[in-house]
């Protein structure tokens, strides 16, 4: 297992106190009234804690290109279908509107 | 080509299809994302109709997000972070051949999985004595203005936890399997791929967490 990257400890702890702190600001953020904003600033934050576990904890960023495609093609997907999905509900009341 | 058959001979656990033991563990790696994959479209499909209800029926959602207890979730997402980190550790340490710390990351994984759960066991009996339980019993002490569709919520919050709950109740099984076989010396830095494996798991499980918690717990806390 030649090629295996040994990753060092201290990157871990740095990831592990990272998304520690950012969830602690997901909570503190969440008593912030941001309108419709608050809800895609937990989600960002979200995103990044995920980014983080899948590039160091889950070694993605250490991994072959094959896996990379097979993790992006994966999410990828998701966001598909929130988003055609959403273009769908979330315009109903603006199409229905008289002059559409 | 001698070479590659004295690495057969050298390593018992390269299996005869396999080139060598990278392409064998890359095979493994691979194969466990696309089962990740599939996991995705599974949770994915929870999280759609999630989205799309509480875009349907936002006062009904955040009345009854607000009816949940967001430190007992942000703890357990403290809990299911620091779990994160020994199982990575106890992976590097099957990396490293150290097969003491292995076993006492792996068991500290299961330690802090259990403590998420039994978290979690609190959090339902609360649910249960506030009937906040989808079905007959449904009924909250605090007026809602559409309780209908705040029960939708709790099904949400009760079939997705739930089944977050249960993908680490497998974990923890799979963990004690591993603790098992770390103890009769099955892993080493020439063989570690099942820990590996595990942790990916342990890790997505993880993720699902990440984006349950602000979803289910923080919505309009102000």
């Amino acid at each position: 297992m030649s090629k295996h990257v040994i990753i060092p400890q201290k990157i871990y702890i740095l990831v592990f106190v990272t998304l520690l702190m950012l969830t602690l600001v997901t909570v503190d953020v969440a008593f912030y009234d941001a309108g419709w904003l608050n809800i895609y600033i937990a989600m960002t934050i979200a995103t990044c804690k995920a980014l983080l576990v899948v590039l160091y904890f889950m070694h993605v960023r250490y991994s072959p290109r094959l896996t990379w495609l097979f993790v992006s093609a994966g999410f990828f997907w998701f966001l598909i279908m929130i988003v055609f999905t959403l273009s769908d509900y979330l315009t109903r009341e603006v199409l229905a509107k008289p002059g559409f | 080509m001698s070479s590659k058959l004295s690495e057969h001979h050298a390593n018992p656990a390269l299996a005869h299809h396999f080139e060598d033991a990278d392409q064998q563990f890359e095979a493994s790696t691979l194969g466990m994302w696309t089962f990740l994959v599939t996991e995705i479209m599974f949770f994915g499909g929870l999280f759609l109709g999630y989205i799309v209800y509480r875009s349907l029926y936002p006062v009904a959602f955040a009345e009854a997000s607000n009816l949940l207890d967001y430190r007992l979730g942000a703890i357990n997402t403290a809990i299911l972070i620091c779990s994160s980190l020994t199982m990575v550790l106890a992976v590097r340490a099957a990396q490293l051949s150290h097969r003491r710390s292995l076993i006492v990351y792996l068991l500290l994984t299961i330690v802090l999985g259990s403590v998420f759960l039994g978290n979690k066991v609190v959090e339902y009996s609360h649910k249960f004595h506030e009937h906040l339980v989808p079905g007959p019993n449904f009924g909250p002490a605090a007026a809602l203005t559409d309780p209908q569709h705040s029960q939708l919520f709790f099904s949400f919050y009760f079939g997705m936890t739930g089944l977050h709950a249960l993908h680490m109740i497998i974990g923890i099984g799979i963990l004690l399997a591993l603790v098992f076989q770390a103890r009769q010396g099955r892993f080493s830095a020439d063989y570690f791929t099942p820990v590996d494996i595990t942790g990916l798991y342990w890790h997505f499980v993880d993720i699902v967490w990440i984006f349950l918690f602000p979803l289910l717990y923080l919505i309009s806390r102000v």
